[in-house]
C-alpha cells in the first residue's frame, strides 16, 4: 500500500512539473524572460506543493495507522481482552494480525477471528481514508499552486527554501543515527554495569568471559577486566603505526615532490588499490603467510614466536592503512602553495631541507589528522586480528605473544546462539562503548595537537 | 672610435679577472645567447644582457615576453621546471652557473630571489629571516644568529615595525610588510645578487613606494634586477632598464635613455602605451 502510494505520487510529481513548466510559459505567451522565475521553477514550485502535503501525510499515517487501529479492535473486543496481562494482550493482537493479513499463527478461537474480522475493516477503511484524502490534498494543493503560476510569483524562492529543508532533513537524520547508536550502546552497557562493577571492567586485568549456562555448571564466575583487551589493541595498532607511518609518509613526500608527472599517476592509483583488498584477505595474508614467516624466522633466532603474534597481526594491519596515511599526506603535501617551496629554494634550500623545513610544518594538521584516521581504521580493525592475534587474552607488551583485541572478544562474545541478557553478551555493548570512548579521546587529542602546532599558510 | 679607445682604456684599468661592460661598469652577471626551451616552445631568444655591478637593472616588456623567464635562469630557478631547458652561457662573475660543476644551491645562496606574491613561511618573524641563515650554517651561536636578523630586518627597513613581536607568525603582517620580509628574508644569506619578481604587484601603492625606497637604499650592498610592469616604476627605481618582446632583448641601456630616446620602434611604442 504504501509502495504503491508512493508510485503514484511520484507520477503525480513529474505531472505537476511539466504541467507547471508549460502553464508558466503560457502564462506570459512565451516571453520566458518576463518571469520572475524560469518555468521550471514554477513546474518544481506545483510539484512541491502538489506532492508535498500528500507525502507527509502518507509517511505519518504509515507511521501512526496500525497503532491507532490496534488501540480501536482493543477497544471493541473489551470482552474478549480484559483479563489479559501485557505479553498475553501482545500474542493476542500478534495472532488476531496474523489472521486478517496472513502469517503465522499461534492458535485460533472466537475472540480473534472476530478480531481478525475487524482488523480487516479498519485496515480497508484506513486505506481509503487515506487514498481519498491525499487526493484531496493533491488535489487542492495543485488547484492552489497552478493558480499562483503568474509572472510576478516567486517560484525559485520556494524551491530553494525547500531543497534547504530536504538538507537539513538529510543531515538531522545522520546526526540522529549516531546520536541513537551512542545511546543504544550507554544503555546496554548500564545494563552490563548492573550485573559487573565498572571500575572492575575498566581496571580489572583479567578477561575470562566464559560462564556457567547452567545451574548445575561447574564454570567460573567469569571476570570482565578490559586492561588486558585494550593493552592487546594498543599494542597491536602501535605496531602497525610504526609499519605505515615511515612508510606511508616517505611514499607521500616521494609522490608529492620528487616523483615525476607519470610515475605519479601510475604509483598513486596503484598505492589505493591497497586500500581496496578486502580486510579478510589481510586476515588470511597474516594468518597463513606472515605469522608462519615470523615465526620462522624468529625460531632461527632462536626466539620463541607464537603461530599467531601480535607482530604478525601488527604489520599487516600497518600495510592496510598505509594507503590511508600515503593518500590523505600526499594530498595536503600537494595543497602545500608551490611559492612557499620556490621561497626557500631561492634562499638556497635544498630539496630535503625545504620538505623538512617547510612542507611537511605547512602540511602537519593534514599528516596529523591522516594518521588519526589511520589509527582509527587500526583500533576498529577486525578481520586480520581475529584471524591473526588469537583470542587469549595475554596481557603482554611481547609483540611475539599472542595477544587479544577488543574488537575480536566482542566477535567472540556474540557468535552463536547467544542469550541477550547475560553479563557476557551484554559485555559486548561495554567493550563496544569503551572503543568508542578510546577513538574519541583519540581524535580530541589530535585535534588539541594540531591546533597547537599547526602553521597556517595563506 | 672614440668608444673603442675608452673600452680598451677601461678594459686596461680593471682588474684582469673582473669582466667589465664597453662602458666600463664591472659586470656581476652576463647573459651570452641565452636561449630557453619550454618543451618545444622557445621562450628566449639569444640573449645578451649584463648585469651591472650594485646597480638596480629593471627588465621590462609586456606579458609572457620572457623577461621573467630571464630572471629566474639567472639563479637557476627553472631548475624546479621539468620541461625547461636553458642554452647559451650564463656567468657570475665569470662564472659559468648552468657548469655540472656548480652547486645550484651556492649558486641561490649568492643570488637570492623575491617573489610576485609575498610568500613568507608559516613561521614566525624570526624563524623567516633565520631560516637561510641556518641552513647554510652562517651563526656559530643563538647571539650571531640574533645579529643577522635583527640586521637584516633593519636593511629591510621593517626591524622597527616588528621588534616587540618576532614570534608573531610572518603570515600575520600586512602584505607590504610581508614583501619587506621577504626581501629581509633573502638578505639575510648576504647575497651578491637580488632577483626581484614584480615584488611590488600585489602591493599597494604605499607599501610599494616604501619597498622602492628599500631598492634604492639596497643598491649600495647589492646588484638587483627588478622584473616590472610598471614603467615608472622602472623609472624610479633602475639606471639600467632591458626592453623584451616576444622573447627577444630588444635594447638595454641608461634607464633615463631608453626612456626618454628609445632606439628601437618597438620600445617607443611600449613605453609610450601603445601596446602592452
Amino acid at each position: 500500500m504504501f509502495w504503491t502510494s508512493l508510485l503514484i505520487l511520484a507520477v503525480v510529481l513529474v505531472a505537476a512539473f511539466v504541467f507547471g513548466r508549460i502553464r508558466a510559459g503560457q502564462v506570459v505567451h512565451g516571453d520566458v524572460a518576463a518571469l520572475h522565475s524560469l518555468p521550471s521553477f514554477h513546474g518544481a514550485y506545483l510539484a512541491i506543493v502538489t506532492v508535498l502535503p500528500a507525502f507527509l501525510l502518507l509517511v505519518v499515517w504509515t507511521i501512526a495507522a496500525p497503532k491507532v487501529i490496534d488501540s480501536m479492535v482493543i477497544a471493541k473486543s473489551a470482552d474478549a481482552v480484559s483479563g489479559l496481562g501485557k505479553p498475553e494482550l501482545q500474542a493476542f493482537i500478534r495472532d488476531a494480525r496474523a489472521i486478517a493479513f496472513g502469517g503465522i499463527v499461534g492458535f485460533t478461537d472466537a475472540a480473534k477471528e472476530q478480531a481478525a474480522s475487524l482488523y480487516r475493516a479498519y485496515d480497508e477503511l484506513s486505506t481509503q481514508a487515506l487514498w481519498a484524502s491525499m487526493a484531496i490534498l493533491a488535489i487542492a494543493g495543485f488547484a492552489f499552486g497552478a493558480k499562483r503560476i503568474s509572472p510576478r510569483m516567486r517560484a525559485r524562492h520556494v524551491v530553494e527554501r525547500t531543497v534547504m529543508a530536504v538538507l537539513i532533513v538529510c543531515s538531522v537524520v545522520a546526526i540522529l543515527t549516531t546520536i541513537g547508536i551512542v545511546l543504544s550502546l550507554i544503555f546496554e552497557s548500564l545494563r552490563f554495569f548492573e550485573k559487573v562493577n565498572f571500575f572492575s571492567f575498566v581496571f580489572g586485568l583479567e578477561w575470562s568471559p566464559q560462564t556457567a549456562i547452567r545451574a548445575d555448571q561447574v564454570g567460573s564466575e567469569g571476570t570482565f577486566g578490559a586492561i588486558p583487551l585494550l593493552a592487546g589493541t594498543m599494542l597491536i595498532t602501535l605496531i602497525a603505526i610504526l609499519v605505515a607511518a615511515p612508510v606511508g609518509l616517505f611514499a607521500a613526500i616521494y609522490l608529492s615532490d620528487y616523483a615525476s608527472g607519470p610515475v605519479r599517476a601510475v604509483a598513486k592509483p596503484v598505492l589505493e588499490i591497497l586500500a581496496g583488498i578486502p580486510t579478510v584477505v589481510y586476515g588470511f595474508f597474516a594468518a597463513l603467510t606472515v605469522a608462519p614467516a615470523f615465526r620462522g624466522f624468529g625460531e632461527s633466532l632462536g626466539l620463541s614466536v607464537s603461530s599467531e603474534s601480535a607482530l604478525a597481526a601488527g604489520v599487516v594491519m600497518g600495510i592496510m592503512i598505509i594507503p590511508f596515511v600515503s593518500s590523505l599526506s600526499d594530498d595536503v603535501i600537494n595543497a602545500v602553495p608551490q611559492s612557499l617551496r620556490d621561497g626557500s629554494a631561492g634562499l638556497g634550500a635544498t630539496r630535503s631541507e625545504t620538505i623538512r623545513k617547510v612542507v611537511l610544518p605547512a602540511a602537519l594538521p593534514g599528516i596529523v589528522s591522516a594518521l588519526i584516521l589511520a589509527i582509527s581504521r587500526a583500533i576498529g580493525e577486525t578481520m586480520i586480528v581475529v584471524m591473526a592475534a588469537g583470542l587469549a587474552a595475554n596481557l603482554t607488551v611481547n609483540p611475539l605473544e599472542a595477544v587479544t583485541t577488543v574488537t575480536v572478544q566482542i566477535v567472540t562474545l556474540l557468535v552463536g546462539d547467544q542469550e541477550f541478557d547475560s553479563a557476557k553478551t551484554l559485555a559486548a555493548f561495554a567493550l563496544g562503548l569503551l572503543l568508542f570512548c578510546v577513538t574519541l579521546l583519540l581524535n580530541i587529542f589530535a585535534l588539541r595537537v594540531v591546533q597547537k602546532y599547526r602553521e597556517q599558510y595563506d | 672610435m672614440d668608444a673603442t679607445m675608452s673600452a680598451a682604456a677601461a678594459a686596461a684599468r680593471a682588474p684582469a679577472a673582473a669582466e667589465v661592460t664597453v662602458d666600463g661598469d664591472p659586470v656581476k652577471m652576463r647573459g651570452d645567447k641565452v636561449k630557453v626551451f619550454y618543451g618545444q616552445k622557445q621562450a628566449l631568444f639569444d640573449v645578451d644582457l649584463d648585469v651591472r655591478e650594485r646597480m638596480v637593472t629593471a627588465l621590462i616588456g609586456p606579458s609572457g615576453c620572457g623577461k621573467s623567464t630571464f630572471l629566474r635562469c639567472l639563479n637557476r630557478m627553472n631548475d624546479t621546471i621539468d620541461i625547461c631547458r636553458v642554452e647559451g652561457r650564463l656567468t657570475l662573475d665569470g662564472m659559468d652557473i648552468y657548469d655540472p660543476s656548480i652547486d645550484v644551491v651556492e649558486l641561490r645562496a649568492r643570488v637570492g630571489m623575491v617573489f610576485q606574491k609575498p610568500n613568507p613561511f608559516p613561521k614566525s618573524i624570526y624563524e623567516n629571516v633565520a631560516y637561510g641563515p641556518r641552513i647554510h650554517g652562517l651563526a656559530r651561536n643563538k647571539a650571531e644568529l640574533d645579529d643577522i636578523v635583527a640586521s637584516s630586518l633593519q636593511k629591510a627597513g621593517l626591524f622597527e615595525e616588528v621588534k616587540d613581536r618576532l614570534d608573531a607568525p610572518g603570515t600575520g603582517l600586512s602584505g607590504g610588510q610581508q614583501q619587506r620580509l621577504c626581501i629581509a628574508r633573502a638578505i639575510a644569506v648576504s647575497p651578491e645578487v637580488i632577483l626581484m619578481d614584480e615584488p611590488c604587484s600585489a602591493l599597494d601603492p604605499i607599501a610599494t613606494a616604501k619597498v622602492e625606497e628599500l631598492i634604492d637604499e639596497l643598491r649600495a650592498n647589492y646588484t638587483i634586477v627588478i622584473v616590472t610592469h610598471s614603467m615608472q616604476q622602472a623609472a624610479r627605481v633602475s639606471q639600467r632598464t632591458a626592453f623584451f618582446h616576444l622573447g627577444n632583448l630588444v635594447e638595454e641601456g641608461p634607464t633615463q635613455d631608453i626612456f626618454t630616446n628609445p632606439r628601437d620602434k618597438r620600445t617607443q611604442d611600449y613605453i609610450t602605451g601603445r601596446f602592452g
